[in-house]
């Protein structure tokens, strides 16, 4: 199975963190999980979809969909059909080659971002040696989806929308690679499964400012609020997918869904221990911490108004960036240095000097205004 | 080495997200900063000045308000004051206090609803907004008890107001009053101490005093910029005079004071409408006005302060039962006139906000 494996992908699969009962085979392997990936990909983003619109009701006070089946539950499969059955425009003078292949551009990266994402110990389609490093750089790409959208659709709206997606994912990768580097230097692995299985505390203690770092650039990666500049709906009314309709409207729909389902599965993987977990099936476990991480984000949509452009990219130059930095040269004095020290010393130390540092930046921000007196 | 780079147009509206209706900005843009913008308006134009000429003087009372449609009381009582003072016609006490009571909480729900949509257009996803309506929809409810309507109420008349209220109006307005306060403190904290909310409201889009002064705006926009200017105070009309109210103005004049004024004014307002309750006098509700109104010839200009600023009606009688010439003083219109000034180097995130800041409405803007 292995010498199979490794004689068309030279990757590193590694056979033993099968469970024992799994078809033998790398490519039934193959086959089989990429379906059930796609189905769940699939079945989490309508969920996503579904939950969000419930949750933001409720955050609202209003209800939310509930007409088509129990709870409306059905909702999402109406708007599919509704989203599937319209027109597909393409503007007159649009680029119609880049008009096509931008939404398939931009939801691919975030579909093969789940090749390395283990739902519990080895179920992942592969175990990368390099998992993390295969994620950052994949989870950038998609971007030159939404870039291609906005330049070939012709519309000023989506290109000012392109311009700015750059420069924030552009920006806000940096500090999110910070943030992950820190993991892998306590986890010892860059393999997604290795950072699970070497989290005895989770990592949201361990490494309170880098979750912090990561939490928010990975908000500006998938363009939600406060970040979420470019489709923003009183400024640049849809951005980049303005003039998308149809399927491919969809498939951006999807992608930016999917992206969420990613970044919280990451999140999870990565900061909340995983599918690591008493009682329950690991499986349930990752879901759950995927769910709540969802939930953190919704949350997050209903309460803030968005940032200014220049706003935003002067937090992840002068804000995040410099936390990012310290975070990662006290996570390494730590390792180097204090490696036989019990973790929940560091978790102390962590949280303190994340308190402490976040609160004195805060400080150099702050415009807080005097109330004006009524006279 | 210096980049060549090239200014390009960017139309926003008449449709979009965040033109409260149907006005335009053509803006020419550098990237992202706003280098020259031309308003355009009169997607709404309906001739309401010339139809109202042909009508006669208590017909017209329907057309004001279809003007400013999140504030048709207001609209109502300018306009019945101009067509008071022109015919020499004193509203009974009782009713000039139910109209403080209803302009009162017109200017309430109006303000709520500005603050809202700003809010909705800094980004914040419907919740402002939605909160907003919450509150809004009690008063909705107390004008339904009390004219029978949620949005044009056609409640003021020339000489009173066109229904007394109902027994259960004073208990549910003293309990909406009650619970006011709360709902503007928990809302105040929820967002005036939002680190977003102040760096995006803070300094942005100043009005200067002189400038404010110069453009003729009025309302909020104006007393933002520092001015203590309210027609209640200046001028005092109906029985505005009878009570203790301040004047809540801003300092800098930006976006933010006109958030903040707003909240100041709501407080006020309610304020206003306790010490009415405690005065409301029983009595009759309106005067005996001719059947036919003919006012005498002559012309008259009756302005009050609409939540939106200084409403005005222009009217020219002829000595006949239709006016000669019937003219408004749009708030939003000139509040409207400083929108070019404030939004010539901002970026269009900012632009959305001074001109939510503004708070108009198309209604009142085109007529």
């Amino acid at each position: 199975m292995a010498t199979l494996g490794r004689s068309i992908f030279p990757l590193n699969f590694h056979p033993a963190i099968l469970p024992p009962d799994w078809p033998a085979g790398f490519w039934s392997h193959m086959i089989i999980f990429v379906v059930i990936l796609f189905v769940f990909i699939i079945i989490m983003a309508v969920a996503f979809i579904y939950i969000e619109r419930r949750v933001l009701g409720r955050f609202q006070i209003r209800i939310g969909p509930n007409r088509i089946g129990p709870f409306g539950l059905f909702q999402p499969v109406a708007d599919t059909i509704k989203i599937l059955i319209k027109e597909d425009i393409v503007p007159l003078n649009a680029d119609k080659i880049m008009h096509l292949l931008a939404p398939a551009v931009a939801f691919i990266p975030v579909v093969m971002i789940f090749a390395v994402i283990p739902f519990q110990n080895g179920a992942a389609l592969v175990d990368l040696n390099i998992g993390i490093v295969y994620i950052v750089a994949v989870s950038s790409v998609s971007v030159v989806g939404m870039v291609m959208a906005g330049w070939s659709s012709n519309n000023k709206y989506a290109l000012v929308s392109a311009m700015r997606v750059i420069a924030q994912v552009v920006s806000y990768e940096i500090p999110l690679a910070l943030a992950v580097i820190g993991i892998v230097l306590f986890a010892g692995t860059l393999s997604m499964n290795g950072i699970v299985q070497a989290q005895n505390i989770p990592y949201i203690l361990l490494q309170p400012m880098g979750f912090l770092i990561y939490f928010l650039a990975a908000l500006a990666e998938i363009n939600r609020t406060p970040f979420d500049l470019l489709e923003a709906e009183g400024e640049i009314v849809a951005g980049y997918n303005i003039e998308y309709s149809g399927i491919k409207f969809a498939l951006f729909f999807l992608a930016e869904y999917t992206e969420a389902v990613a970044i919280s599965a990451i999140i999870t993987t990565l900061y909340l221990g995983g599918w690591k977990g008493p009682f329950l099936p690991p499986v349930l476990w990752f879901l759950i911490k995927v769910f709540a991480v969802f939930f953190v984000i919704i949350w997050i949509r209903s309460t803030l108004p968005r940032l200014r452009i220049d706003q935003v990219m002067g937090f992840a130059w002068k804000f995040l960036l410099p936390l990012a930095l310290i975070n990662l040269l006290v996570t390494g004095i730590q390792v180097v240095f204090l490696p036989d020290i019990s973790q929940w010393i560091i978790v102390v130390m962590n949280i303190v000097l994340a308190a402490v540092l976040v609160f004195l930046f805060s400080r150099s921000f702050r415009t807080r205004g005097d109330k004006i007196e009524a006279q | 080495m210096a980049l060549k780079t090239e200014t390009f147009i960017l139309n926003a509206g008449p449709q979009h997200p965040s033109t409260h209706g149907v006005f335009r900005m053509r803006m020419t843009l550098d990237g992202e900063v706003i280098q020259d913008v031309e308003p355009v308006f009169g997607y709404l134009h309906r001739g309401v000045e010339k139809l109202a000429e042909g009508l006669a003087y208590p017909q017209d009372i329907v057309f004001t308000d279809r003007l400013d449609y999140l504030a048709s009381m207001t609209n109502n009582q300018a306009y019945v004051v101009a067509v008071e003072k022109l015919a020499g016609i004193q509203a009974p006490e009782r009713a000039e206090y139910l109209r403080v009571i209803m302009a009162e909480l017109m200017r309430i729900s109006s303000h709520l609803m500005a603050v809202g949509f700003l809010l909705n257009d800094l980004g914040a996803f419907m919740t402002p907004l939605l909160y907003m309506y919450r509150e809004r929809e009690k008063i909705l409810d107390l004008f339904d008890m009390v004219c029978g309507q949620r949005l044009t109420y056609n409640y003021m008349r020339i000489g009173g107001v066109s229904q007394d209220i109902p027994e259960e109006f004073i208990p549910a307005l003293n309990k909406f009053i009650d619970s006011l306060p709360g709902f503007i403190k928990e809302y105040d904290q929820l967002l005036a101490t939002n680190e977003i909310l102040l760096v995006r409201t803070k300094n942005v889009g100043i009005l200067s005093k002189e400038s404010a002064i110069n453009y003729s705006t009025a309302g909020p926009v104006l007393r933002a910029s520092g001015v203590k200017w309210d027609i209640r105070k200046a001028d005092p009309y109906s029985v505005y005079n009878r009570f203790n109210f301040e004047i809540p103005t801003g300092t800098k004049g930006d976006v933010y004071d006109r958030y903040r004024v707003r909240i100041e004014e709501m407080i006020q307002s309610s304020s206003i409408i306790k010490q009415a309750i405690a005065q409301l006098p029983s009595g009759e509700i309106q005067t005996k006005i001719p059947r036919i109104l003919r006012p005498p010839k002559g012309e008259v200009y009756g302005h009050i302060e609409g939540p939106k600023g200084e409403i005005g009606f222009y009217l020219v009688s002829d000595g006949s039962a239709n006016p000669y010439r019937w003219h408004m003083r749009p708030p939003s219109l000139i509040n409207l006139t400083a929108l070019r000034e404030m939004l010539i180097g901002v970026k269009i995130a900012d632009a959305m906000a001074i001109f939510g800041s503004i708070d108009i409405c198309v209604g009142e803007v085109d007529r």
